[in-house]
């Protein structure tokens, strides 16, 4: 199993979440987030104080999925959140130990 | 203020006049808890917002009760050697429920009289938010207002020295907001700067709250210009026209200089250009036409933009709201352009520089230069005083890394996420 955190553009969301649906994957962790990489920030002024806002707003999603999946949802979520420009996101594979379903016990893939 | 002649038994109650001054008054009452708190609480950094809704609430409180105590006598009493009020009105004692002041009710003219010191002090916290003890707050608003706002009034306004003297505040240029600019100056100078000031970011909690507030300040202020003509006629009218035409240019020039020198107009420009537009028509109000209004209000515009954004910069004083930037340095333009616009034909026999009458820019001057040195000596001495009794005026740096509404309030202003 591996764990997927993609950081994402947060207009992107919708997309990304129809297409991991429509391959079959059904849950998901969304978190906002804070980041930067190549983008540049922006300038706010206040009575004067100028502020370099560096980080822009980002999601942070998590999914888990079964190892043989893993390229079927790193290109689904690649082709939804994709929008050629600087500041799209990335995507990291984590390898994963174990994953346990709360309700019923139940571990592994049949937990997923 | 129009000075009141003691009442005549000829004059009598006028109902009109005395509606309109008690709306006026519950206008001027708003422009502190809620005005006022708004556009000082939306400027303030989140974890302080709190505290400074909070020091602008007991600011209006205490003010209240001083000013029905002892305020009001020091401040109108009668006469001693131009300087202040005796304490012949103590508790209000000697004043009747039929007593009349000009047309109205003295009690109106004194409640009245209560929301302008009541807002006066307030604006004083504009410059030290973020770091000064509560219970100093407290004692500070008690001694500033006994021993700086009253005697300033009552030499404009309660008989004293510069009315003597010819000089012309309606509404409070001198009073108001020259008085409470360099007080808070002083106060910030003493406090010191916020831990981080000119390296850590230090935004706003809320310009949507601001410009909710400068709306409700521009509002109010109709009762503060207009309701200073104590009386429902055509001086009052003209105050009421100036007031708003001063406030719109204001918030125009703002945002076209920011817009022009920032590539943004901002809300808060916009909403600081209103206040800015106010506070210079101030002690005008009654006296000048709608052109020099424009005038005014355009002026008060560029210099509060340049006064906030380069004059902090560059000398560096931590001014947190700009109590100085805008009250201070607009109500010093407004002082003297009430020497150089005053008009006979809107109060008679009061005519300024553009009126063959250029003595009153002197006098204006004067005034102006006597009310910087006073507020700025007296607010030294209130803090003196307000160290002793309260052992230090600042917070620990801890409180103030941590956040006053947690560390004096122990609440948090909204329930989100933060």
């Amino acid at each position: 199993m591996k764990k997927i955190e993609a950081i994402i553009k947060p207009f992107k969301l919708d997309d990304v979440r129809q297409a991991l649906s429509d391959i079959g994957v059904q849950g998901m962790t969304i978190t906002e987030v804070k980041g930067y990489g190549r983008q540049k920030g922006h300038k706010e002024i206040y009575r004067g104080a100028e502020y370099l806002v560096d980080f822009m707003p980002k999601i942070k999603l998590e999914i888990v999925v079964p190892t043989e999946r893993v390229d079927d949802v790193i290109a689904a979520v690649r082709n939804a959140a994709n929008t050629g420009k600087i500041g799209d996101g990335k995507i990291f594979v984590i390898p994963l130990e174990g994953v346990i379903r709360v309700r019923t016990g139940e571990k592994g893939n049949d937990a997923i | 203020m129009l000075l009141p002649a003691a009442a005549l038994a000829a004059d009598g109650l006028d109902t009109g006049d005395t509606a309109w001054v008690i709306v006026a008054t519950a206008l001027v009452m708003m422009m502190t808890p809620a005005g006022l708190a708004l556009f000082y609480g939306g400027m303030s950094r989140y974890k302080n917002l709190l505290n400074t809704l909070a020091m602008t609430f007991v600011a209006y409180c205490l003010g209240s009760i001083i000013w029905v105590i002892w305020g009001y006598t020091l401040a109108f009493g009668p006469d001693v050697g131009g300087m202040i009020g005796n304490l012949n009105n103590l508790f209000l004692n000697g004043i009747g429920v039929n007593d009349l002041t000009g047309t109205i009710p003295t009690y109106v003219f004194i409640v009245f009289q209560m929301t302008f010191a009541g807002i006066t002090v307030a604006l004083v916290l504009g410059s030290v938010v973020d770091r000064m003890k509560f219970s100093s707050w407290l004692v500070f608003t008690i001694l500033w207002l006994t021993l700086v706002y009253c005697p300033v009034a009552h030499w404009v306004w309660g008989g004293g020295w510069m009315a003597d003297m010819g000089a012309l505040d309606f509404a409070g240029g001198n009073v108001v907001h020259i008085n409470a600019g360099i007080s808070g100056l002083v106060l910030a100078l003493v406090l010191g700067k916020r831990l981080g000031y000119g390296k850590e970011a230090m935004f706003p909690s809320s310009i949507t709250l601001t410009a909710l507030g400068a709306a409700l300040l521009w509002f109010g202020w109709f009762g503060f210009n207009a309701g200073s003509a104590l009386a429902a006629n055509g001086i009052a009218a003209s105050a009421f026209l100036v007031t708003n035409t001063s406030a719109a240019v204001g918030a125009l020039t703002w945002m076209v200089v920011e817009w022009k020198v920032n590539d943004r107009p901002t809300v808060l420009g916009i909403a600081s250009g209103i206040v800015a537009g106010l506070v210079a028509i101030t002690p005008a109000a009654g006296f000048v036409n709608m052109p020099a209004a424009l005038v005014i209000g355009i002026v008060a515009g560029l210099i509060g933009f340049f006064s906030v954004s380069r004059l902090k910069m560059k000398f560096g004083y931590d001014d947190s709201l700009d109590a100085f930037g805008v009250h201070g340095i607009c109500g010093i333009w407004g002082a003297v352009a009430t020497g150089i616009f005053a008009n006979p034909a809107i109060t008679e026999g009061v005519s300024g520089l553009l009126y063959g009458n250029p003595r009153q820019v002197v006098v204006q001057l004067i005034s102006i230069a006597a009310t910087i040195a006073f507020a700025g000596v007296g607010t030294l001495v209130v803090i003196w005083i307000t160290k002793l009794v309260t052992g230090g005026i600042r917070v620990d740096g801890d409180e103030e890394i941590q956040g006053l509404d947690s560390a004096i309030h122990g609440e948090r202003a909204f329930e989100i996420g933060i």
